[in-house]
């Protein structure tokens, strides 16, 4: 048997993986993170608990309405970044003016409040959701077994995260939306409707959170904590990134999933913590984070 | 005596009567230490204008460390309350010194992500005892004199410690020290350009907060007589917040009277859906007791939307505008 340092070939590659999963994940919400920081100025504290309403919903049109996991992968989105327009629309605009900070203690509330209803209703020990069915199974490499659900993941949330970057980095569209984020008032002069823009903006970065909910359903335990057990983390992921760059969000977040999968091989104690290590050293030697900019 | 040390004197007077009031001493202990928890927050985050959200950590950590150094190594229970508060202000300078780095949204970010990372360590380590935490801890006596299973006299040590804590706030608030602060919360750049060394003011507030913070968590260990890993959670961190926010930052009681506020409604909220069930027929109130965040989250909400200066802000607001002089609560 091929072994890497003492461990099984498999086994390596099987964490490796899986931290590419939860990269995936990572990935995604820092992007989504990001994109809205940049518009908005306001930290989505409530990312994390519109994942798991991503999932949930996943979960819900399954079990109440006969919607497969391919249909809710386009609706679910549509739902939470809707969800999110309301939000946007009816409370996180009263605060633009003020601190920052509101805006984060905002988001805050909101999270607890959604995560009580969810607990609520379903408690908190996870629903199962099965795996789709074309996604089963795994397939053999020669050198490893590959889960052909975690390898979907990893490829679908790249690819929507590289549409992201495109979009926001060589489209007309981006270019308002990186204007928009220099200057607002500039841009509303020339005629821009930014208000609109700054809502349509907070939507899409939340209906990316539910897409990766829906992403997330069959691998995890789908249960009303599931989002933000892993805000906090990505809170560190974005941190580590700084939020100035669309693709330093993405590659950051890849990095860290894998860094911390590895750990798991190595230094299983330490992996749920290894992420939170790194911010702190990187805060040291480069505080405005490894793409971001000294303002 | 002016007004102000009047009002201190009267309320002095009504915590040490409260026992003898028929008030469950539990309960008034645990909103004494919460408050503590508050004002020690809020000397941050009011004074100083930095928002963390990992005072968790402090709490938590001192609460650990009392326990185990009363518990395992059988330290009098007075120099555990020592070490208790001594790492939580040594966690304070390593959380602050790296948090201080970046300024606003990134601090708060920072600071939650170390709290986090201090409670996984609790959940981890072998010491804590895991989900289960640190249980039986013995109050033991104060000096070898005084006996502290004694629900009262622990109280009379409560009541001391919260006014000590307060009162070395106070103190801080209305120091040379305490002006800087304000300053820089008000304009750092300013600041800077007055000749401040802003870092390490801000670096020896956050400390100062931590330890204050830690005195409140080894004194609720000590009510207890256990320590557990809710006390170094997020949520424990939100709550906190929650309590200054709905309080009032940057005054000097609000945090007490925001503290005492959230403990009733974390007890009462059963009660309260229950009743609620029963007026309106509807089953899912009864469950509220259970789901406290749901109530939480929404005065968060109510709050931060139009409610910013908290109750007694916004008292201060109300008398300032009735009189047009400035004469403040704090």
């Amino acid at each position: 048997m091929i072994t890497i340092f003492g461990i099984p070939l498999q086994a390596f590659l099987g964490q490796l993986l899986l931290g590419l999963v939860n990269g995936s994940f990572y990935a995604i919400l820092s992007l989504g993170l990001a994109v809205i920081f940049g518009l908005l100025n306001v930290i989505n504290f409530a990312h994390g608990a519109l994942y798991m309403f991503g999932a949930f919903l996943a979960w819900m049109g399954l079990s109440y309405f006969d919607l497969n996991y391919w249909v809710m992968l386009a609706i679910a989105p549509l739902i939470v970044g809707v969800f999110g327009i309301f939000i946007e629309r009816c409370l996180l605009k009263h605060l633009y003016k003020l601190d920052h900070l509101y805006g984060l203690l905002l988001t805050f509330g909101i999270t607890l409040l959604m995560e009580g209803l969810f607990r609520s209703f379903y408690g908190v020990s996870g629903q199962p959701y099965s795996t789709p069915e074309a996604l089963r199974g795994a397939t053999n490499l020669g050198f490893m077994v590959l889960p052909n659900y975690r390898a979907w993941v990893v490829v679908a949330s790249v690819v929507v995260c590289l549409l992201t970057w495109f979009v926001i980095e060589r489209t007309r569209l981006g270019a308002l939306l990186r204007a928009g984020t220099e200057n607002p008032r500039l841009v509303e002069a020339f005629g821009v409707n930014v208000p609109l823009m700054v809502t349509l903006t907070y939507g899409f970065g939340v209906a990316l959170a539910g897409f990766a909910g829906v992403l997330a359903a069959p691998i995890l335990q789908i249960s009303p904590l599931m989002g933000s057990n892993l805000i906090v983390v990505v809170f560190a992921v974005v941190v580590i990134g700084g939020m100035g760059s669309i693709l330093g969000a993405i590659v950051t977040g890849l990095g860290l999933g894998v860094i911390e999968g590895l750990t798991k091989v190595f230094w299983p104690e330490a992996s749920s913590t290894v992420v939170f290590i790194i911010m702190a050293i990187v805060l040291l030697l480069r505080p405005a984070g490894l793409f971001g900019k000294e303002k | 005596m002016n007004r102000q040390a009047f009002g201190y004197v009267l309320f002095v007077v009504f915590l040490a009567a409260i026992p003898m009031l028929g008030i469950y001493p539990i309960f008034a202990m645990k909103i004494m230490c919460y408050a503590l928890f508050a004002c020690a927050f809020n000397l941050l985050l009011g004074f100083t204008g930095l928002l963390s959200f990992g005072h968790a950590a402090f709490l938590g950590s001192a609460a650990y460390a009392s326990g185990h150094a009363i518990k395992v190594w059988g330290l009098s229970t007075e120099l555990g309350i020592l070490y208790g508060v001594a790492i939580a202000g040594a966690l304070g300078v390593v959380m602050g010194a790296l948090a201080i780095r970046r300024s606003g949204i990134y601090f708060a970010m920072i600071t939650m992500a170390l709290s986090q990372m201090v409670y996984f360590y609790f959940l981890q380590a072998k010491f804590t005892g895991g989900e289960d935490g640190l249980q039986g801890v013995p109050r033991g006596t104060l000096f070898g004199m005084i006996d502290l299973k004694n629900d009262l006299n622990l109280y009379y040590l409560v009541m001391a410690i919260f006014i000590l804590g307060y009162f070395i706030i106070w103190r801080t608030v209305h120091s040379p020290f305490g002006q800087v602060l304000k300053a820089i919360r008000e304009n750092e750049p300013r600041a800077i350009s007055l000749g401040y060394d802003v870092e390490r003011f801000k670096l020896l507030a956050f400390v100062l907060s931590a330890l204050l913070a830690g005195l409140a968590g080894s004194t609720k260990m000590l009510i207890f007589v256990s320590a557990t890993l809710s006390d170094a959670t997020w949520q424990m961190s939100g709550l906190v917040i929650l309590m200054t926010l709905i309080g009032g930052m940057g005054t000097l009681v609000g945090p007490v009277l925001g503290a005492f506020i959230v403990v009733l409604l974390e007890n009462k909220v059963g009660d309260f859906g229950a009743a609620l069930a029963k007026l309106t027929g509807v089953e899912w109130f009864q469950r509220l007791g259970e789901s406290v965040t749901i109530v939480i989250g929404l005065i968060f909400v109510i709050c931060v939307l139009s409610f910013r200066r908290g109750l007694v802000g916004e008292f201060n607001a109300w008398i300032e505008k009735r009189k047009g002089t400035a004469t403040n609560v704090t």
